[in-house]
């Protein structure tokens, strides 16, 4: 059985009936973001039966990160250029991207390596997105470099001087890569502080290794104080504790235009990637949790609750059996954006 | 005439006032220094960067993500190493998105030996580099070359690798640099910073011209009929001086300055070695899995019947290292003799 860092939820104030103006988020805000928890997850269960019937090479993602996530994406503004921020995701990262407006298809036509995929063409693995239009860079498989570039998109923010900010998204175990220790130092130059969202997402894993066998420091966002970057912990299985604690720091890096460190503390669903299994594990379901608080409020039935997932269900199945028949890539499409405009890459034809 | 650190500095200029360059940042590229070569001094939009190569690449990357134009400097080729995992993402970022995410990026580094480096200041990263799909490589002998280089490098769309040669840096050329006064005691006393106090200094820029030098595109420096050399860089002068020595014995060499690694000019190449039969290429990277080693294949490939004689490569001894002493350096890299040596034994060899 894999552990789970022993974090309560600090949103104690939950209100017992229905309707109470003491909720913790409005009730169209705490709804919408189950529903898009419950988008994300029957996603990935989805993306793991397409690989387990043998329709993908491989999958990896974030089920388990969707409360994190999710307000992650929804907090995001959303955009092309400087003025909007910009999104430095890892692997798993489709419940950021479902909360800010991805369809279901574009996923799954990732995961099966079609033509029609709009991220990568058919070149890469699952979770491996690419939205340039809306300021999300590509997603790599190397582990943490997003750090390193992350910097970039955000001194370019900070010279153009509007309300950008840079958001970088990664694991635990990355934080052992010097890509992370670089973006603490390039963040945190005296005078040239970057408006900058430095997220871990602690599952306590890396692969098969434990957190606590690797890691002497309580929580990876320790090392932003060494930096006098503001740093803060968070339940994030939690998407209230999530959503109100990303709002604050995004906003407080709007306007100081200085760095924050989070760390959100969360499940590991399903496993590294199908490469360990891609099977349930024994850890907190944060969508389970968040239900049980959604019912125990009177803001959602059970069966309203089995019928969002029902119908999200058959959404990601109909996507899947739409791309089945749709064209794979072409075998000469390899020389395609080799370069810009599809300049010549092949010496053969120099 | 300007040398390449001021022919780089100008061009630098030129781009940050008409091409929209905005940012030039590296280890000691801003002021004072303007760089240990010198080539950033005076750049208003030079700024220095913590001693950490990998955060100037994926700075560099980010930059270019946001679509803004960036010059970022690794201070020596030689420390370059470490980020490669990086550049080789810059290099697949447009290819892995099918086309959506474009990185104009221009990432400068001094190159190869000659100036008794030792191990950690004498390195190529040409052959490296030239592993990498997806980035264009550029290597300048002249300042002239170093200048519509570096413009033509800036505007690219894709990121491109821009070796400058160590050796070559206080090499003054032989030809002007668009705007650029006659007289270099004017170009110096108008744009290099002064010993001692810089805090009130300020360059005064000549009228700078656009001048591009295609990348991909090579040029012949000396013609001739009996052979080929095939070189760029520090090399490339090497060769130069060998063809001018036996061509005071009567016998003309032709040489091809390829100043683009990738994509490099594999026409001029051709119609060259169709003239002469015999080809040589040159460079200073370590011979095993050598770039010119490509070259040297390609031209079996394409024109192993129209040949005379065997194709050479004539590059760095693959050793680990390249050592402090002159013996140990000028046995390592191509030098004069050796080059000539070679050249001799191309044109005698018969069929």
């Amino acid at each position: 059985m894999e552990s789970m860092p022993n974090i309560e939820s600090k949103t104690k104030t939950a209100p017992k009936q229905k309707g109470s103006k003491d909720l913790p988020l409005p009730k169209e805000k705490l709804l919408q973001i189950h529903n898009l928890m419950v988008k994300a997850r029957s996603l990935e269960e989805r993306l793991i039966k397409i690989y387990k019937a043998g329709d993908a090479f491989f999958w990896i993602g974030g089920p388990g990160e969707e409360a994190f996530g999710v307000t992650l994406g929804m907090l995001a503004d959303k955009g092309k250029g400087h003025d909007h921020d910009w999104m430095h995701l890892h692997y798993r990262c489709t419940p950021t991207l479902i909360a800010m407006g991805m369809p279901m298809g574009d996923s799954i036509r990732l995961i099966m390596n079609k033509a029609t995929d709009v991220s990568t063409g058919g070149r890469n693995f699952a979770n491996h997105y690419s939205y340039p239009e809306w300021n999300v860079a590509p997603v790599t498989s190397p582990i943490e470099v997003q750090y390193s570039t992350a910097i970039g998109t955000a001194w370019a923010q900070r010279r153009a001087g509007g309300k950008g900010i840079s958001v970088v998204t990664g694991g635990d175990a990355g934080t052992a890569e010097g890509d992370f220790a670089s973006c603490l130092i390039w963040a945190s130059r005296p005078g040239n502080e970057l408006p900058l969202l430095i997220t871990v997402q602690n599952n306590k894993w890396g692969i098969s290794t434990n957190y606590d066998s690797q890691h002497g420091e309580k929580h990876t966002s320790d090392r932003g104080k060494a930096f006098n970057i503001r740093t803060e912990v968070i339940n994030g299985n939690d998407p209230i504790e999530s959503y109100l604690k990303l709002k604050e720091v995004m906003e407080y890096i709007r306007q100081e235009k200085k760095p924050v460190v989070l760390e959100a503390q969360l499940s590991r669903l399903y496993g590294h990637s199908s490469a360990d299994g891609a099977n349930r594990r024994d850890e907190p379901c944060c969508i389970e949790l968040f239900e049980k608080r959604l019912i125990e409020w009177g803001l959602i039935t059970r069966k309203e609750c089995d019928d969002i997932k029902k119908a999200y269900d058959a959404e990601a199945r109909a996507e899947m059996e739409a791309a089945r028949n749709e064209p794979d890539p072409e075998a000469d499409s390899i020389w395609d954006n080799v370069y810009v405009d599809n300049e010549n890459g092949d010496w053969r034809k120099f | 005439m300007a040398n390449m650190a001021q022919a780089i500095r100008m061009a630098l200029h030129f781009a940050e006032e008409n091409l929209e360059l905005k940012d030039v940042f590296g280890e000691d590229v801003g002021a004072p220094l303007g760089g240990v070569f010198t080539a950033t001094q005076g750049i208003k939009s030079a700024w220095n960067t913590p001693l950490d190569e990998r955060g100037i690449i994926g700075c560099a990357m980010g930059v270019a993500m946001a679509g803004d134009r960036c010059v970022a400097e690794i201070q020596f080729a030689d420390y370059i190493f470490n980020t490669i995992d990086l550049l080789k993402m810059a290099g697949n970022t447009l290819w892995a998105t099918n086309g959506k995410q474009e990185l104009p990026m221009v990432v400068m580094t001094p190159n190869g030996a000659g100036i008794r480096g030792s191990l950690y200041h004498s390195h190529s990263f040409d052959a490296h580099a030239s592993r990498m799909p997806g980035w264009k490589i550029v290597v300048p002998s002249t300042p002239l070359d170093a200048y519509g280089l570096m413009l033509s490098a800036i505007e690219d769309p894709n990121p491109v690798m821009y070796l400058n040669p160590k050796a070559l840096m206080r090499v003054r050329g032989e030809e002007l640099i668009p705007g650029e006064p006659a007289d270099e005691k004017e170009l110096k006393s108008m744009i290099d910073a002064p010993i001692g106090d810089r805090s009130k200094w300020k360059p005064k820029w000549p009228k700078l011209e656009d001048y591009r030098v295609p990348i991909g595109k090579g040029k012949v420096t000396r013609e001739g009929t009996r052979a080929t050399m095939v070189s760029y860089g520090r090399t490339l002068i090497v060769c130069n001086q060998v063809a001018d020595k036996l061509k005071a014995e009567g016998i003309d060499v032709e040489v091809i300055d390829l100043r683009s690694v990738y994509p490099y000019d594999w026409q001029l190449i051709k119609s060259s070695i169709r003239k002469t039969g015999r080809v040589m290429f040159v460079n200073e990277d370590t011979e095993v899995t050598n770039f010119a080693e490509h070259l040297a294949y390609r031209t079996t490939q394409e024109l192993f019947y129209e040949l005379m004689a065997r194709p050479r490569v004539v590059a760095a001894k693959n050793v680990p290292g390249i050592g402090l002493h002159p013996n140990l350096e000028d046995n390592t890299v191509p030098q004069p003799p050796r080059v000539e040596a070679e050249l001799r034994e191309l044109l005698a060899e018969t069929p």
